[in-house]
């Protein structure tokens, strides 16, 4: 594991909660502060410098998209996961709208908000790489094609002629990840729901990554090939790298959460 | 034993007959007592004629031992007390008791008294007055008294004794008193026997009663009571058995039927509403119990994955992660539940949505001779819909319709149309609180089935509530007592008191203090509702302006809707279909529609038609 000094924020109002995720991240090396309401996480954002901020949504005074919304306007660059008890998908899709970088439900295990973190960390270093040697965003990572649309930084869905859809990991998302190891699909006839896990990622360091459904519905094929040669997923993530072809539940109204391809660094 | 209506019934008709024959036996007791002295007195009075008799032939021989003689024989009868004859003077002459002979009595005294009170003595006197009745001590028995006057006749004064000379008219006077103790004997025992056979009566009226009460009321009340209880307690399937065919028994059928019709209501309420409910209850539980389930796991599997190397632990703290998860997994299934009931608005066109909902019903349309009319507009823009929610909103409309219509035939007309409305008397205000957070909607009282906002208001001291209209500028207020201009008006939240008047403002038409109702995540609203006046302000909305909106207009020529039930249509389980109906379907138009931000509204004319108006807006907030 990298052993790099990272500084972490988490702002929760369950203190059980935040001892959790200090012990973890203590364990793991990094610095870790806690904050029990969002005023307060602000004033900690402002005096020091954070790598990553561990955010939940419902707090007592300001909530989370609140606190959101209050570094945009202080134009304070701090990458926010968000968290919360109340994991729907309008509240997913509402944090990665407003700017957070992934989104985290509760309860979650020690891997869970590990490998979530470990992205975190990794989606700041790859953006600080880029900035430092001010190269081409997409030398770094490959947008999705433009008639594509995404979920996060995470999963992307292509609309085919027949009204099927195609889904698969952004560049972005396998590039934070690093090595992996071994892909877990669901199987065949599955039903998936946009928001949730749809696919497990394995890496070397033995986390496992969970990737977002970008879409709600029923699996009709799985790219059983990348099982075998992972590799077609690192090298063309978006075309033979694909996961899954479903059949979607509600078209219309899921497509309203995603976004065109663009440079996800740049919001 | 008894409940109280029995007791209350038996005490009645107990004290009522008590009143009853008391007054019987009293009546009775007082005829016998007056047809029995009567008869002793006339037989008294016979007999002192007797008496007379016998003693007239010694008298008129002037024998007076012989006399005498019959005296003491008739004063020996065991009844007959004294037996005396007296002269004019009042001197005892002959008496059975000879202790009494050659005593003269007072005039005044009371055996005299009837004839002697006058100072002329009367000579002849009916029979009940020369009777007296009396007692010698109070508690000693009656004795009745009888004198009968010994008048001159001519024998007497042709007899040769010449002891009465013809001038004299009363001779003397037999005095006769008999005691009438066998007679208040006799009484007693009736009066006696007569309160035996009433006592007797009432408490055997009273038994009958008690057993037939408790047969007919008491138990089968008992049984209802039992019935209510349990219903009280949530046993809806709690059946109260037959109880017959007397009222008591049309009462248990009826409420039985009443369980039954409860229980379905229940069971529908539950249906309609478990969505609704569920969602909120989801999304509490899942908040509450999620930030504990989060500490449980984090810590389990952070324990974990450090006793790799200690497998008792690992398999242990394994357990606890894998509870855990199944816990979240099944507050996940509550929160998936909930997101169904949030609309899925998609960009549709409204009239592909009437159409489906037309041809869903389409048998049942023809079946009943309806004949729809359609009159699309023709450059309608899509709007945002929950398109399955929305064809819901039709289908109920259209089935009330032609329900409304019945077997006659009829016909529905459906108007689609482009309009813009200045939000003043459409904007539908949803929530209004007081400044210290209470909710001011009024559920029970409603315009145009459209719950109000409550006021409480004290006019020139007077305390009383008025209703605002819901509809933004519509004004049509409910108020228990007419407020003008002039009048001293302070307006207050009902719930916490807290005055509403908006301070240092009047309204800037007619002067008078003005209410401010703060509308969550839309503003204030101010408002005046003097009887002249009616003022009202919304600021934010009014800053929106003018909005676009669908109209749909769903017009039948069926029965039509009266005036009274007007304000109920939209409440939940209110129903004109009797057993048809569950009542639910204008409440879930109202709940689709309060979704979409659409508006509805109705007007009926009994016997002509009713049609309903639905505004949705082109462009969502």
């Amino acid at each position: 594991m990298e052993n790099k000094s990272r500084n972490l924020l988490t702002i929760d109002d369950e203190n059980v909660i935040l001892e959790a995720v200090k012990r973890v991240g203590t364990a793991e090396g990094w610095k870790v502060d806690t904050a029990t309401d969002a005023t307060q996480g602000f004033q900690m954002v402002q005096k020091n410098s954070y790598d990553l901020c561990l955010c939940d949504i419902m707090l007592p005074d300001m909530d989370g998209f609140q606190f959101l919304e209050k570094l945009r306007e202080s134009e304070i660059d701090l990458p926010v996961i968000m968290t919360t008890g109340f994991a729907t998908i309008e509240n997913a899709v509402k944090s990665l709208d407003m700017g957070a970088i992934d989104y985290l439900p509760k309860p979650f295990t020690v891997d869970e908000v590990l490998s979530t973190l470990y992205r975190g960390f990794r989606f700041v270093d790859l953006k600080k790489r880029q900035i430092e040697t001010d190269s081409d965003v997409n030398s770094i990572i490959v947008p999705c094609p433009l008639q594509y649309k995404h979920l996060g930084f995470q999963s992307w869905i292509s609309i085919d002629y027949d009204g099927s859809v195609k889904i698969g990991a952004t560049d972005l998302f396998l590039k934070i990840i690093n090595s992996i190891k071994t892909v877990n699909l669901l199987p065949l006839e599955a039903e998936i729901l946009q928001g949730f896990s749809c696919a497990e990622f394995e890496a070397d360091d033995e986390l496992i990554h969970q990737l977002m459904a970008p879409m709600s519905g029923q699996i009709i094929r799985v790219n059983e090939k990348i099982k075998e040669d992972l590799s077609q997923l690192e090298k063309d993530p978006y075309f033979n790298g694909w996961l899954y072809i479903i059949v979607p539940k509600n078209l219309n109204y899921e497509l309203k959460y995603l976004s065109g391809c663009h440079n996800i660094f740049g919001r | 034993m008894f409940s109280k209506i029995s007791l209350k019934l038996i005490l009645t008709i107990t004290f009522l007959s008590i009143l009853i024959f008391s007054g019987f036996v009293y009546y009775s007791l007082h005829t016998q007592d007056t047809l029995l002295l009567n008869q002793t007195k006339k037989f008294i009075n016979a007999e002192s004629e007797t008496i007379k008799s016998s003693t007239k032939v010694s008298m008129l021989a002037n024998d007076r031992e012989v006399t005498h003689e019959i005296i003491k024989t008739v004063g020996k009868q065991p009844c007959i007390r004294q037996v005396r004859i007296l002269n004019k003077e009042g001197k005892v002459i002959y008496a059975a008791d000879t202790t009494e002979i050659g005593k003269v009595l007072d005039k005044k005294a009371e055996a005299c008294y009837s004839c002697h009170a006058s100072n002329k003595p009367l000579t002849r006197l009916s029979i009940s007055k020369r009777i007296r009745i009396y007692k010698l001590h109070p508690d000693s028995s009656r004795i009745l008294g009888v004198i009968n006057p010994i008048y001159n006749e001519p024998s007497c004064w042709n007899a040769p004794c010449h002891a009465h000379p013809k001038s004299q008219k009363v001779l003397g006077v037999l005095d006769l008193t008999v005691c009438l103790k066998n007679v208040d004997r006799d009484l007693n025992l009736a009066k006696q026997h007569m309160i035996l056979f009433a006592f007797l009566s009432i408490l055997g009226l009273a038994i009958v009663l008690g057993i037939l009460v408790k047969q007919i009321i008491g138990i089968p009340v008992k049984k209802l009571s039992e019935g209510v209880k349990m219903v009280a307690s949530g046993n809806l399937n709690y059946k109260v058995p037959e109880l017959g065919n007397d009222e008591l028994g049309l009462l248990a059928r009826s409420f039985n039927h009443m369980t039954e019709k409860l229980m379905e209501a229940r069971q529908q309420l539950f249906q309609s509403d478990k969505m609704a409910s569920l969602g909120r209850l989801a999304a509490g539980v899942a908040h509450e119990i999620n930030n504990p389930l989060t500490g449980i796991l984090t810590y389990a599997s952070f324990l974990m994955k450090r006793t790799k190397d200690q497998p008792d632990i690992h398999k242990d703290l394994e357990v606890i992660v894998r509870e855990t998860l199944r816990s979240r997994e099944i507050v996940k299934g509550l929160l998936d539940f909930a997101r169904q009931t949030i609309p899925k608005k998609v960009k549709s066109d409204i009239h592909q949505v009437i159409e489906r909902a037309l041809t869903v019903l389409e048998n049942q349309l023809t079946l009943n001779h309806i004949e729809v009319e359609k009159h699309f507009s023709k450059q309608l823009p899509q709007i945002l819909i929950d398109p399955n929610q929305m064809q819901q909103v039709f289908t109920n409309l259209i089935e009330n319709a032609y329900q409304a219509i019945g077997k006659k035939g009829g016909k529905i007309t459906i108007t689609t149309s482009l309009t813009r409305l200045a939000p003043y008397g459409v904007v539908q205000i949803k929530q209004a609180l007081c400044p210290k957070g209470h909710e001011l909607m009024d559920e029970q009282v409603r315009i145009d089935g459209l719950p109000t906002v409550k006021l409480k208001v004290i006019v020139n001291g007077q305390e009383t509530f008025v209703n605002l209209d819901p509809i933004y500028g519509k004004n049509r207020i409910k108020m228990g007592l007419p407020i003008t201009s002039g009048d001293k008006v302070d307006i207050r939240c009902p719930k916490c008191n807290i005055s509403m008047v908006d301070q240092g403002k009047t309204c800037p038409q007619c002067n008078a203090p003005i209410y401010v109702l703060e509308i969550p995540g839309k503003g204030e609203l101010r408002g005046c509702f003097t009887s002249d006046c009616r003022w009202q302000y919304w600021d934010y909305i009014e800053q929106q302006g003018p909005r676009d909106y669908i109209e749909i207009k769903v017009s039948d020529t069926g029965c039509g809707i009266p005036p009274e039930i007007m304000d109920k249509i939209f409440d939940p389980f209110f129903t004109t279909k009797g057993q048809e109906g569950n009542g639910l379907g204008m409440a879930v138009i109202w709940g689709i529609l309060e979704n979409h931000e659409g508006i509805i509204s109705v007007e009926s004319t009994v016997n002509v038609g009713t049609t309903f108006t639905i505004h949705l807006p082109v462009n969502l907030r």
